[in-house]
């Protein structure tokens, strides 16, 4: 077995005010291979977020090991993470591409590159002929397509999302999720994909982390061996209800 | 096709309303027997531009005081704002006093300003500052922190600096707010200098209403206060075409107007 890509192993985080001390996330243990498509689902307050943030390096953890990269595959934090949240946070005053070469920018990456990049980026996420456009004059979907390609500009190792499609109705939604099928194979980026939705969750990752509540923690992780390329009618199968049921039982739903 | 005469629609209702108004006026004075000491015509009060006084020289000294300072509220109030929105503590202290300030009559500070600064072009500069900054400064600091938190964690990922947040993220964003702040304070700007003309002052529309009150030169004085109004209407404008180029074809222009 190569090494894994992300290892993690046993972190906690505890939120501390003056007054209260808050679990946010603990018993996090799980490798992480490049490539993966891993979906982290759970309530809210189980620490999905917490531990994108750790991730991303925006929050130290207080115990336990994050090891990202290494070996014939390094890591630069601060360089090598995309982000995707609910809100697409595109910048009202710029265009498409604009938004689109925002981390570019902040990288300091040459631009000419970088916007030659970004075109192919808005062609690999449907947004063809969409460049000059100002984000109102695109639907949500469109706006979440324009966020997708942002955060692969400046060609991360690592992409976090953070329930992407959570706003989306649900139609849109399913369409978006074989989009992103897509848009990860084709970019063969490791993802880590945040969801409140166990379908979603199932139906996208190449492996699931599940994580509960009150107090947080990650309750199992599995490896999801539905066939690609995935598609809608799967949810159907009898297989794919065997991993939901899995999810429910360990969310304690059943 | 339907845009351009929209807008030619928009425009002819404007411009009725107001021929509308200054027909009324007319016929009100001619009709009613107004006596020319209590309102004249709109024909008398374009007329008292040939008297005696010297219009163009005051009415430069109004422009003067009520561009300079209005050009000074500007600076100093986005100046500040910037400072409170990169300082938490700074902001969270004085923030606070600054809407409390912006509660006071601002008018009733002029004869203040006058002990304070003494008469003259100078101190009515910054009598028209003093009235219009507040308002400035208020909806910028505003605008500078309204920034979606996970946009910050965005930039923050990519070890953006706190000069990127500003430059790329906090100013452009603000822009809308700035422009509504300076919407604001033209009005006071213009009110501002009067007030120090009215106060104490050798010169300006302010002072010549004034002068020309004690002869009961009513038509002057309605001459007086229209080119007040002229001069804050085109500093208006100026800022409204500011407005159309930098606040671009965007969702935002919409949403402020």
């Amino acid at each position: 077995m190569t090494k894994p890509f992300i290892h993690l192993e046993g972190v906690s985080k505890t939120y501390r005010s003056r007054r209260q001390e808050f679990l946010a996330v603990s018993d996090a243990t799980m490798d992480i291979h490049e490539g993966e498509l891993v979906s982290l689902v759970g309530p809210s307050g189980c620490g999905k977020t917490t531990l994108l943030k750790i991730l991303a390096g925006l929050h130290d953890h207080d115990e336990g090991i994050v090891d990202i990269g290494g070996g014939d595959n390094p890591f630069e934090p601060g360089r090598d993470v995309g982000m995707v949240f609910q809100q697409s946070l595109l910048l009202k005053w710029r265009k498409i591409i604009d938004n689109v070469l925002l981390p570019a920018e902040i990288l300091g990456l040459p631009m000419g590159e970088s916007r030659e990049r970004a075109r192919d980026l808005l062609h690999m996420v449907g947004l063809d002929g969409f460049e000059q456009n100002y984000p109102y004059e695109l639907s949500g979907g469109m706006q979440q397509r324009a966020a997708i390609a942002r955060s692969l500009v400046h060609d991360p190792k690592l992409i976090l999302m953070d329930e992407p499609f959570g706003a989306l109705d649900a139609l849109t939604r399913e369409k978006m999720n074989l989009e992103l099928l897509r848009i990860w194979t084709e970019s063969k980026k490791t993802i880590i994909f945040v969801t409140h939705s166990i379908q979603e969750a199932v139906l996208l990752g190449s492996r699931c982390a599940v994580l509960t509540a009150g107090p947080a923690r990650m309750a199992d992780q599995f490896e999801i061996e539905l066939d690609y390329p995935r598609t809608l009618d799967m949810k159907t199968h009898e297989k794919f209800g065997v991993y939901t049921r899995r999810i429910y039982k360990l969310l304690g739903m059943e | 096709m339907n845009n351009i005469s929209d807008s030619a629609r928009k425009w002819a209702l404007i411009i009725l309303v107001h021929v509308i108004v200054v027909v009324a006026w007319h016929y009100f004075v001619v009709l009613g027997e107004v006596p020319l000491y209590v309102m004249p015509t709109p024909g008398q009060t374009i007329m008292s531009i040939f008297g005696e006084y010297n219009w163009l020289h005051n009415t430069m000294i109004t422009t003067g005081e009520v561009f300079g300072g209005y050009a000074l509220a500007v600076v100093v109030g986005v100046t500040l704002a910037v400072l409170f929105s990169w300082n938490a503590t700074v902001s969270e202290f004085l923030m606070p006093l600054v809407v409390s300030l912006n509660m006071i009559p601002k008018v009733a500070m002029g004869p203040i300003f006058i002990v304070w600064f003494d008469y003259g072009l100078g101190p009515n500069i910054i009598i028209a500052f003093m009235i219009s900054f507040l308002p400035i400064l208020i909806t910028t600091t505003r605008g500078l922190m309204e920034v979606e938190p996970e946009l910050l964690d965005l930039v923050k990922s990519l070890k953006g600096s706190r000069w990127q947040i500003f430059t790329k993220i906090q100013l452009p964003g603000s822009l809308p707010y700035i422009f509504s702040g300076m919407k604001v304070a033209v009005v006071l700007a213009v009110a501002g200098a009067i007030v120090g003309e009215f106060i104490g002052s050798e010169e300006g529309l302010g002072y010549l209403m004034q002068q020309v009150q004690v002869d009961l030169d009513t038509p002057a004085m309605f001459m007086a206060v229209l080119l007040i109004t002229l001069i804050g209407v085109s500093l208006y404008g100026i800022v409204i075409l500011l407005e159309r180029i930098f606040v671009k074809s965007d969702s935002r222009m919409e949403n402020a107007a």
